[in-house]
C-alpha cells in the first residue's frame, strides 16, 4: 500500500518536474510545478513529516505559485515565449543547478557510505513540539537572521515599487535626475533627454496614473528623481 | 476482520456519509439562496414547483444536466476541462479534518469521528483550501477571454490577500489549545467555553475573510457580473458551470464547519452529552445546525450588501484585517503566556 503510494507520487513528481522544464508555456510549467510540490508533499507524509508536507502545500503550492501565476497572467506572457536573456542565461543557470545538485548528492553519499545508514525518524523526532523547540530555542539565532534577511528583501521590494509622495513631487522639479531609467518602463514614457530637470512630463503622468489605477491607489504620478 | 481492514472500512463509511451530506448541501442551498433572496427583497421567489417551491432545486439541477455544453473553439482545452473538477476537489477534501462526533467503541476498537485524524489538522484544512484558487485561475486563463482573465487575476490576488488574515486568525485559536487537531480544539472548548467570546476579534476577521475566500458577495470580485460579464466562468455552460457553483457552496459549507468548530464548539453543545452511535448522530446534527446558521448568514449578507470596489477590497485586506490579525495573534499569545486563556 505504502509502496504503491510512493511509486505513484514519485513518478508523478519526476514526470511533472520534467514538464516544468520542458513545456513551452509558462502557465503549464507553473501548474506542473504545483503537481510536483504536491507529490513531494505526499512523499514527506510517507517519510513521517506531515508538518513539512502541510507547510509545503500551504506556503509553496498555496501562495507562492499563485503569485507566480498572477505575475505571468498580469504580464500576459504568450505560450511560446522564451525566457529573457535567451539560452546563454538558461545554460548558466542549468550548470549552476547541476553543480549544486552534484554537491548535495555527494554530501548525501558521503554520509550514507561513511557512518552507515542514518537513524530512522521517530515519532518524537518529527513531532511539532520538538520542531518548535529546535527552531525557537536551539536554532533561534539562525532563525532570526533568516527572518531579518527576508525583512530586508521585503523593504527592498517596497522601496523599488513605491511611488513618490506629494511633498517629494513638489520638490522634484528642482532636483537633478538621480536615475532617469528607474521608472521609464511604460510604453508611453518618452526617453528622458539628457539629465535636464523639468516639470513632470505628460507621458510619465499618464503612464503612472494608469498604473496607479491598476494598483488601486490614488497617489500622484511620480517623476524621475522624485526621491532625490 | 483485522484491525487494519476495519480501519479502512470505517474510513470509507465516514467518507461516504460526509460526502453525501456535503453534496446534498448544494440543492438545499440553491433553494435557500433563491427563496432567502426573495424574502429579503420582498418578492415571492420561485414558488411554483412543490411546497414552498422546494422542487425548484431539482428543476435547476436537471436544467444544468441537460443543457448543451458549449466548449468555445479558442480555449486551452486540457486546462478548460480540468478547471471545474479541480475546484470541487479541495472543497470536498477539506471537510475530512473536521470532527463530527464523540469517539465510538465498536467491537473493542475505538474509532475517531473524523475522516482524517491528521496531526496537522487545521493547517491541512487551510493548505488544501488554498489549492482551490487554481481552479479559478485555470478557468480564467484557459477560457481565452479578457473578462475571464481579469476575473482570474482578481481571484489570485484576492485569495492570497485574505488567506493571510484567515490563517493568522486561525493560528490565534490554536495557541491556547496548543494542538492543530480540531478534535483538541473542540475538547478545549468543552472545558473553557466557546472560543467566540475570548477570540471575538479573531472570529470577526475569520468571518470577513471567509466571504473573500469563498468569493461571496460583497467580495465576489472574480465574477463581478456588472463589470466582468461573469468573470472567470464566463465561457462555461451547463454542468461545467454547475460544478463551479457546487464548489462554491461546498467550500462555503466546509469553511462554515471550520468556523463552527473553531469558535462555536463544533459538534458539541454545552450540557448535552450523548455517547456511542447516537452521539455521532447528535454530533452531526449539531454541527450541521451550526453550519446552517453560518450559511444563512452568508445568504443574508449577500442580499444585503453591495459589492466592494477592488481597491477597497485590497485596502481592507492588507491595511485593516492583516494588522488586526497580527495584533490579535500577539495579544492571544501574551494572554496565553500570562495564563489568562
Amino acid at each position: 500500500m505504502e509502496m504503491a503510494v510512493f511509486a505513484v507520487f514519485a513518478l508523478l513528481a519526476v514526470g511533472s518536474s520534467l514538464v516544468v522544464i520542458a513545456h513551452r508555456s509558462p502557465i503549464y510549467s507553473t501548474l506542473s510545478l504545483v503537481v510536483t510540490l504536491f507529490s513531494v508533499a505526499v512523499l514527506f507524509v510517507l517519510l513521517g513529516a506531515p508538518f513539512i508536507a502541510t507547510l509545503q502545500l500551504l506556503i509553496y503550492a498555496g501562495a507562492i505559485l499563485v503569485l507566480f501565476l498572477f505575475v505571468i497572467m498580469l504580464l500576459n506572457v504568450g505560450r511560446d515565449e522564451g525566457i529573457p536573456g535567451g539560452h546563454r542565461l538558461q545554460l548558466a543557470t542549468a550548470i549552476l543547478g547541476a553543480l549544486v545538485f552534484t554537491g548535495m548528492l555527494g554530501l548525501l553519499l558521503r554520509s550514507a557510505l561513511g557512518g552507515g545508514p542514518p537513524a530512522p525518524l521517530t515519532e518524537q523526532a518529527v513531532s511539532l513540539s520538538r520542531l518548535a523547540q529546535e527552531l525557537f530555542a536551539e536554532y533561534l539565532l539562525p532563525f532570526e537572521i533568516v527572518g531579518l534577511l527576508l525583512l530586508v528583501a521585503v523593504i527592498g521590494a517596497t522601496v523599488i515599487a513605491r511611488r513618490a509622495t506629494e511633498e517629494e513631487l513638489a520638490a522634484a522639479p528642482s532636483g537633478p535626475l538621480a536615475d532617469p531609467t528607474a521608472r521609464g518602463g511604460g510604453p508611453e514614457a518618452p526617453e528622458p533627454v539628457g539629465a535636464g530637470a523639468g516639470a513632470p512630463r505628460p507621458g510619465y503622468a499618464a503612464w503612472s496614473s494608469e498604473a496607479d489605477r491598476a494598483a488601486g491607489g490614488a497617489r500622484p504620478a511620480s517623476v524621475p528623481g522624485g526621491r532625490a | 476482520m483485522s484491525a487494519e481492514l476495519a480501519d479502512l472500512v470505517a474510513t470509507a463509511i465516514k467518507l461516504g456519509v460526509t460526502l453525501a451530506i456535503l453534496i446534498n448541501v448544494v440543492p438545499v442551498m440553491l433553494w435557500v439562496e433563491r427563496r432567502g433572496g426573495a424574502l429579503i427583497q420582498d418578492r415571492p421567489g420561485p414558488n411554483r414547483l412543490g411546497p414552498l417551491g422546494l422542487f425548484q432545486a431539482l428543476a435547476d439541477a436537471l436544467k444544468f444536466m441537460f443543457k448543451e455544453d458549449v466548449t468555445p473553439s479558442a480555449v486551452d482545452r486540457p486546462l478548460y476541462l480540468m478547471a471545474p473538477a479541480l475546484g470541487l476537489l479541495p472543497a470536498l477534501t477539506t471537510f475530512s479534518v473536521v470532527p463530527f462526533g464523540p469517539d465510538v467503541t465498536f467491537r473493542g476498537h475505538v474509532y475517531q469521528m473524523v475522516v482524517a485524524p491528521a496531526q496537522t489538522g487545521v493547517l491541512l484544512f487551510l493548505a488544501i483550501a488554498s489549492l482551490g484558487v487554481y481552479s479559478l485561475v485555470m478557468a480564467g486563463y484557459a477560457s481565452n477571454n479578457k473578462y475571464s482573465l481579469l476575473g482570474s487575476i482578481r481571484a489570485s490576488s484576492q485569495l492570497i490577500s485574505y488567506e493571510l488574515a484567515l490563517t493568522l486568525a486561525v493560528v490565534a485559536v490554536v495557541i491556547p489549545v496548543s494542538s492543530f487537531q480540531l478534535a483538541d480544539v473542540v475538547d478545549y472548548q468543552r472545558h473553557h467555553g466557546w472560543n467566540v467570546l475570548p477570540q471575538i476579534v479573531g472570529f470577526l476577521i475569520f468571518l470577513v475573510a471567509a466571504f473573500a475566500e469563498t468569493n461571496r458577495l460583497p467580495f465576489d470580485l472574480p465574477e463581478a457580473e456588472s463589470e466582468l460579464v461573469a468573470g472567470f466562468h464566463t465561457e462555461y455552460s451547463a454542468m461545467r458551470f454547475a460544478t463551479f457553483f457546487m464548489a462554491e457552496y461546498i467550500s462555503m459549507t466546509s469553511l462554515s464547519a471550520l468556523g463552527a468548530t473553531l469558535y462555536f464548539g463544533g459538534w458539541t453543545l454545552p450540557w448535552v452529552h450523548v455517547e456511542g452511535f447516537a452521539g455521532v448522530a447528535v454530533g452531526l446534527a449539531v454541527l450541521f445546525g451550526k453550519v446552517a446558521c453560518f450559511m444563512a448568514f452568508f445568504v443574508w449578507v449577500r442580499w444585503t450588501f453591495p459589492r466592494f470596489r477592488y481597491d477597497q477590497l485590497m485596502r481592507l485586506g492588507w491595511k485593516v484585517l492583516l494588522p488586526l490579525a497580527i495584533f490579535n495573534l500577539i495579544l492571544v499569545a501574551a494572554l496565553t503566556l500570562a495564563g489568562v486563556l
